[in-house]
């Protein structure tokens, strides 16, 4: 069993942005956890949701494969995904598997919330 | 006897005549002078006994005993015999037909008679073994003669230089036995730059087996110019040379496809010796089924594939090494080898060890039994690392196979590693390729059985510039190898591709080299980092 499950709580921040904070690993075992987190985000109909990694230390292929599920809801929905609090080495795993390309990676909340 | 008896009749008539009967002179000779008789005396003859043990001569007429000799004689008419005996064994007669005169032989001829006998016994004896003798040294010659025959058509055929790879070492040893045995291997350049590897046995020995060797080698030759697989291969030397070859003789032979620029090793196996590989583990047997070349026709071969990563070697040999046998008749055998190569490390070094080994094994006074043939192929290091390196297991644990052990063995790699200094970037690297691999064995590899343990090895080069990981786990997907297609993003952003599907492409972007070595039990996913070169920093 993981010593990490993830843990993600929602906040409401200003120009209709919805943040999830993150904690702990993105792997198999938080998928329902992730996927909660997206639905509660979403009641209040935010244009951008901002994904907050920097409680995660872990973001395995399953993890990946969830926020690629994520991101095609976002798309279908007419949401943007941006995040922020992604270390040097997920960024980079970001970049390989041109989740990039989708969702607009920031350094930190503020610049995150600054960029629309 | 029966045979010595024959022959010291016609050196008497100066004759060859068959069998017991009176035939007449030629016309230009004197008639009745000598006759010409062939006499066989089997050894349960009573006759045989009676000769034997009755010194002087023997007159025919009176003897009666149930002797088909006896018969001959008679019906020959013969009158008179005297047995030539020495050192109380009969070695042949003489025998008399009537006087001319027609009257009886005198006691003063039969006198002379037997002291004719007892002079000529011994000296007859000695003749009759003298030209044994020289019969035996005839025969003798004439298979040294055959010996050199085969000798020389095998060395003609061996490999007069071997290969110059570069970043490879090969080294070959090749001691025929003084009865010469089959065994033979072969370097073919292929055209697009890769080596063909042959080491071959053919069973029997001399000339037959070299005549087959020789075929054998100008067909693997011809075959591996005109197909792309070792299998392939095999299987149309097999067909060509079935209907040929001489019954009871067959021949076995493993056949390697080298890609020096990779160090993909393809090969099959036509029934020879399994040759040995080392990794961190120690030495494995490479397997691949097929049967040897001559049985039956209409073959097919298994083809198996092995990356050779640098510093790592190969070892072909043949059946001589482990068939030998000691003073006590013990023989050398596999466990032995096996067992004397997982000690080892590998490289050409190995060839002089082996046959320390099997001198202290056999004893000095060993008469080589068979031919002994070995070849070792080795991969150099990298970047200049010396070309007798190795890799040396630095950590080696297992997990079972339950979700979420991928994580201990990331730590546990990590933690393996941390002296080696990897620059931060490069460490995460390897530690999501190790999650990644990792999960792949748990997942698909050993099916989620908690009971079926991942194997994992953490290796450094001997020159400390590259880092090999090696995560094994029981191949219940099968062995087909996986290819780490390039997941499409936006496929899977649009539903028509699943949204999984990243380990084995992540995991080729981690790590500077990925390998997959299987077998029918075992699959292993072998993951490489340099520790210093190009890409170092990143």
């Amino acid at each position: 069993m993981p010593n990490n499950t993830l843990s993600a709580s929602v906040r409401q921040a200003k120009n209709s942005t919805a943040i999830i904070d993150l904690r702990g690993e993105i792997n198999a075992f938080g998928e329902e956890t992730l996927n909660n987190a997206y639905v509660e985000a979403n009641q209040a109909h935010p244009k951008i949701i901002l994904l907050n990694f920097s409680g995660v230390d872990y973001i395995n292929s399953t993890g990946i494969a969830l926020i690629v599920g994520l991101l095609a809801q976002a798309r279908k929905s007419g949401q943007r995904l941006f995040t922020t609090g992604l270390s040097s080495h997920y960024v980079e795993i970001f970049q390989i598997t041109r989740l990039s390309d989708f969702m607009n990676i920031y350094p930190d909340e503020a610049s995150a919330l600054a960029a629309q | 006897m029966t045979t010595l008896l024959r022959s010291f009749l016609q050196t008497l008539t100066g004759q060859s005549q068959p069998a017991a009967t009176e035939t007449p002179q030629p016309a230009a000779q004197p008639a009745r002078s000598v006759q010409a008789l062939t006499l066989e005396i089997a050894p349960n003859d009573p006759l045989a006994v009676y000769f034997q043990s009755s010194p002087g001569t023997v007159e025919i007429e009176r003897l009666h005993l149930d002797s088909p000799a006896l018969k001959v004689l008679k019906a020959a008419r013969v009158k008179l015999i005297v047995p030539l005996v020495s050192q109380g064994e009969l070695i042949g007669v003489v025998s008399l037909d009537q006087r001319r005169s027609e009257q009886d032989y005198s006691s003063d001829d039969r006198g002379l008679l037997s002291n004719l006998a007892t002079q000529a016994g011994p000296a007859v004896r000695v003749a009759q073994l003298v030209r044994q003798q020289q019969l035996e040294a005839q025969a003798r010659e004439r298979m040294e003669q055959e010996l050199r025959v085969a000798r020389l058509i095998q060395q003609t055929l061996l490999p007069k230089e071997l290969p110059a790879l570069a970043g490879w070492d090969v080294a070959a040893y090749y001691q025929p036995a003084r009865s010469v045995g089959g065994d033979f291997y072969d370097f073919i350049y292929l055209p697009d730059g890769r080596l063909g590897l042959v080491v071959g046995d053919v069973t029997d020995k001399g000339v037959p087996a070299a005549l087959v060797m020789a075929t054998a080698r100008a067909l693997l030759r011809m075959a591996a110019l005109q197909f792309d697989t070792p299998g392939q291969v095999l299987a149309q030397v097999n067909n060509l040379i079935c209907p040929d070859i001489p019954p009871k003789m067959f021949v076995t032979c493993l056949y390697a496809i080298l890609d020096s620029a990779t160090g993909r090793l393809h090969y099959a196996n036509a029934g020879h010796d399994l040759p040995y590989a080392w990794s961190g583990a120690g030495a494995t047997e490479l397997r691949a089924r097929g049967m040897p070349l001559g049985l039956m026709s209409g073959m097919t071969y298994e083809e198996k594939e092995k990356m050779i990563i640098p510093g790592e070697s190969i070892l072909f040999y043949s059946d001589g090494l482990v068939e030998a046998h000691n003073a006590r008749r013990d023989m050398f055998g596999f466990p032995r080898l096996g067992q004397l190569l997982n000690e080892h490390s590998g490289g050409a070094s190995v060839i002089e060890y082996l046959l320390n080994e099997l001198k202290s094994f056999t004893g000095p006074d060993w008469e080589q039994e068979d031919d002994t043939t070995m070849v070792v192929v080795q991969r150099g290091e990298a970047e200049g690392g010396g070309k007798t390196a190795s890799w040396q297991t630095i950590a080696a644990f297992s997990v079972p196979s339950e979700p979420g052990n991928e994580r201990e063995a990331m730590q546990r790699v990590a933690e393996a590693v941390k002296d080696l200094n990897l620059p931060l970037a490069r460490f995460e690297k390897l530690k999501t390729a190790v999650a990644e691999g990792t999960m792949n064995a748990i997942e698909h590899g050993n099916q989620n059985r908690p009971d079926l343990n991942v194997e994992i090895a953490v290796l450094v080069s001997a020159a400390r510039d590259a880092l090999a990981v090696r995560i094994t786990d029981h191949a219940l997907a099968g062995n087909k190898q996986m290819a780490a297609a390039t997941p499409d993003l936006d496929a899977k952003l649009a539903g028509l591709q699943t949204p999984r599907g990243w380990g084995l492409f992540l995991i080729e972007k981690m790590v500077d080299k990925m390998n997959v070595i299987s077998d029918e039990a075992h699959h292993t996913l072998e993951l490489i980092m340099t520790l210093q070169g190009d890409g170092y920093a990143q």
